[in-house]
């Protein structure tokens, strides 16, 4: 590890493994869930977050590497993919906590908790100043796992973000914030929770000799338990179903019979 | 001059005709009040290099349509030209004078798909893009894929018979079709829609049909071999730093990955940085291909992900280890959205060059260690004759890609316009040097009306007057897209 005199700034970008977007979602027969047994990748927002991480280290150093960057993720033992990506896209390290294949997803509050402790473990040597990770996983779509972090760290958070720059002297960050019907500049001061949106970032191909390199980088295992955090989900699915199907359009012949069609569609002239 | 007979004009009465026989929206003309701008897109080839004049555009939904149309124009000596997503980048799609275009858009239904085969009987107006979608749920790929995929249709496919990207791994369409049901040139159907893999019962006529580009009769329905998707895939772009390299490489890369190898994808810097330029998928990071004279792309599919990625895995450590290595770089999909963002890069080079000027394309057969002197060669014919530089009408670029895979290249010369002076500086010349090294002057996007004059640089003059022969005993009349393969 990095000595902690020399360094500006450490950055933890939890990740999380999602099934992948351009895969077609099916449900399972029973309604519990969806088919798992499908390409998964790095959850997008989180690719952003990593991306954010390199770029904030790309502008900040000059060859000292005064910036560190670890990624940290959640998940059963193929997650270990996820890290090696970012390891890949240029984090420096990797904590993995292990869960069973077979164990339900983790919530929110859960993953924030062990997040959190994840940072207390840090703190032993040294501190973390900055957490990014996505808005929401296109998974569950629950979006909140950042702000929860920052409420229980009790530190400051900038949501959507769009824009991120950094003062390092004055020790805080100018973040451009996406909000309904425009953007929002909000300044918070380390350390600090920031989740990603969309426009943050195009993120990097892996190239080859990052990802040889990454096969060497360090990965720490621990379990939910090292960490005294319960990921057991306080919320039990009901049902899953498939969103209707949609019926198809068809050609009318005159515009009489499209106006015919749109009345007994219960369309009106406004 | 054996097929310049002279053809009639479609009049009013043949248009009557064919309300007769299909429903009013399917015929669209002018001589019936259709404003001709609605028969642009009919008229102009993808390139805006052709342009017909046809008055009247038919687009029948039923082999019978066809048939009655067909024969009808048969009768009356009016030329047609079978047209389908109008993607052919030889000006074989669009009419040469007032031919009448039957536009196979509206015949479009999938008739059977066998999951347990894998074969899919589809008429022959169905977009490659839908096909593929309609089988992808049954976990089978179409054994082709080329950019033009959401537009071109499975007919203009096999006419043409176009290779495409998948063509290392799938062969041609001569073996993954397995019939085809077609109208000839009297009306007469032909019906050789077979199901088998196994049919040995004498000629196989269907194989004609494949890559007539429309010239022996309508192809109104297909029946294919659709091999079961691969579990796995993965794509590496690699960065070279000579083109020399691409031959070792391909070695390499074919020695190492052996049976999950599916595609082989060469392009020149110049046309990445096009494809770059027009937006075409992610460019990978400036200062990490400096110096790269070309890239490579090499796409994996195979039954089981793990044992793929140790694979390729293996190979990138070995060649980025190698003490002379034959790659200064590259970049590895982690997921499927950046696997088709690298695929965007190489399919995108068609578009970006239409978007970039106005283009010659030649697409070629020679041997792979030719494909750069091929390039340079012709850059400095240009440059010579002084055409090649910034200004109107002037030569922008020369490009090279293609499928190296398949011994394929690609050479593109674009410019601000379409110019005689450019035209006779390419032709002979380019033809001449395929001809040198014993290639084809068309390599998979056939011979329309651009090549017709060229045909001999790879054809002899005995299998030309077969060729004759063939035409003139199917279509006596010389109705089927005139003016195209033959002279
Ligand atoms: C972006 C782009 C990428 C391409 N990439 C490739 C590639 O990688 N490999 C390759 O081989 N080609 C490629 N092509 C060209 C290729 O030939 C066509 O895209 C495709 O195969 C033609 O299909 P289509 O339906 O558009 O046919 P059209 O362009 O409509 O017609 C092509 C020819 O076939 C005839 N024809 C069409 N339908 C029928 C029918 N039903 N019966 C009889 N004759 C018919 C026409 O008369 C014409 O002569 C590309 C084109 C584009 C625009």
């Amino acid at each position: 590890m990095h000595p902690s005199s020399a360094r500006l700034l450490n950055i933890l970008v939890p990740v999380k493994r999602a099934v992948d977007y351009a895969v077609k979602i099916r449900v399972n027969p029973q309604q519990t869930g969806i088919d798992l047994n499908v390409k998964h990748s790095m959850n997008p927002f989180d690719e952003i977050a990593v991306e954010e991480a390199v770029r904030i280290r790309e502008r900040l150093s000059k060859g000292s590497e005064p910036v560190t960057i670890t990624a940290l993720t959640i998940g059963p033992a193929k997650s270990i993919e996820t890290l090696r990506t970012a390891l890949a896209m240029g984090a420096d390290s990797a904590v993995h906590v292990e869960i069973p294949e077979s164990a339900p997803a983790p919530e929110p509050l859960g993953v924030a908790k062990a997040i959190k402790a994840v940072i207390e473990k840090q703190k032993e040597k040294e501190g973390v100043d900055m957490v990014i990770l996505g808005k929401q996983a296109i998974d569950d779509d629950l979006g909140q796992t950042g702000q929860m972090l920052a409420s229980l760290l009790g530190w400051g958070q900038a949501t959507f973000a769009s824009k991120v720059e950094l003062d390092l002297d004055a020790k805080n960050a100018t973040v451009t914030r996406e909000i309904d019907g425009g953007l929002e500049q909000v300044r918070v001061k380390f350390p600090m929770v920031i989740t990603t949106d969309l426009r943050l970032n195009e993120p990097r191909y892996a190239s080859l000799p990052n990802i040889m390199k990454a096969k060497k980088k360090p990965v720490t295992k621990l379990t939910p338990t090292d960490l005294g955090v319960s990921l057991e989900p306080q919320m039990e699915v009901i049902k899953v179903v498939e969103p209707p199907k949609r019926v198809g359009g068809s050609k009318v012949e005159s515009v009489d019979e499209l106006v015919e069609k749109l009345k007994t569609a219960g369309f009106t002239a406004v | 001059m054996l097929f310049k007979r002279f053809l009639s004009s479609v009049t009013r009465t043949d248009v009557q005709h064919f309300t007769k026989i299909l429903s009013p929206p399917s015929v669209l003309s002018t001589l019936q009040n259709a404003p001709s701008a609605e028969l642009d897109i009919y008229n102009n080839d993808w390139m805006g290099k052709y342009k017909g004049s046809s008055t009247t555009v038919l687009k029948p939904k039923t082999t019978q349509q066809v048939s009655e149309i067909v024969k009808w124009c048969n009768e009356r000596r009016i030329g047609i030209v079978p047209q389908g997503g109008n993607t052919g980048l030889v000006g074989g799609s669009v009419p040469v004078n007032d031919e009448v275009v039957i536009s196979l858009q509206n015949m479009n239904s999938v008739r059977s798909f066998d999951p347990v085969s894998g074969i899919l009987v589809a008429d022959a107006g169905c977009v490659l893009q839908a096909l593929t979608d309609h089988i992808a749920s049954h976990d089978h790929i179409m054994p082709l894929d080329l950019g033009a995929k959401g537009s071109c249709q499975i007919g203009g496919n096999v006419s043409t018979n176009a290779g495409g990207l998948r063509l290392l791994r799938y062969g041609s369409l001569h073996g993954s079709v397995l019939g085809i049901e077609a109208v000839l040139p009297d009306g007469t159907i032909l019906d050789q829609l077979s199901t088998l893999r196994k049919d040995n019962t004498g000629y196989d006529l269907k194989q004609l049909f494949i890559g007539a580009e429309g010239t022996l009769g309508i192809v109104t329905a297909v029946s294919i071999l659709t091999p079961p998707a691969p579990e796995a895939s993965n794509n590496v772009i690699l960065a070279l730093p000579h083109f020399n390299n691409v031959l070792p490489l391909y070695m390499e890369v074919k020695r190492q990955l052996s049976e999950i190898l599916s595609a082989f994808e060469y392009m020149d810097r110049t046309a990445y940085d096009l494809a770059v330029k027009h937006g075409q998928g992610r460019a990978l990071a400036d200062d990490e291909i400096e110096g790269a004279e070309c890239f490579v792309l090499v796409e994996t599919s195979g039954g089981k992900r793990e044992h793929d990625e140790e694979k390729l895995e293996t190979l990138l450590s070995t060649l980025l280890s190698a003490s002379n290595p034959l790659i200064t770089t590259g970049v590895m999909a982690q997921s499927p959205a950046q696997f088709s963002s690298m695929w965007a890069l190489r399919e995108g080079i068609t578009e970006a060059v239409s978007k970039e000027g106005k283009a010659y394309k030649y697409d070629i057969s020679i041997p792979l260690s030719k494909f750069k002197e091929c390039v340079d060669a012709t850059r400095e014919q240009l440059r010579s004759k002084g055409l090649l530089g910034d200004g109107d009408g002037m030569v922008k670029a020369v490009i090279g890609y293609g499928h190296v895979g398949d011994g394929n290249l690609h050479l593109n010369v674009i410019a601000t316009r379409y110019t005689q002076e450019i035209q006779d500086a390419l032709e002979p010349f380019v033809y001449e040097f395929t001809a040198s090294h014993r290639g084809s002057i068309s390599a998979e996007h056939g011979i329309g009306l651009m090549k017709t004059h060229a045909l001999q640089y790879s054809k002899s003059d005995v299998s030309i007057t077969w060729m004759k022969k063939i035409k003139a005993l199917f279509d006596p009349n010389g109705i089927m897209n005139p003016g195209k393969v033959l002279e």
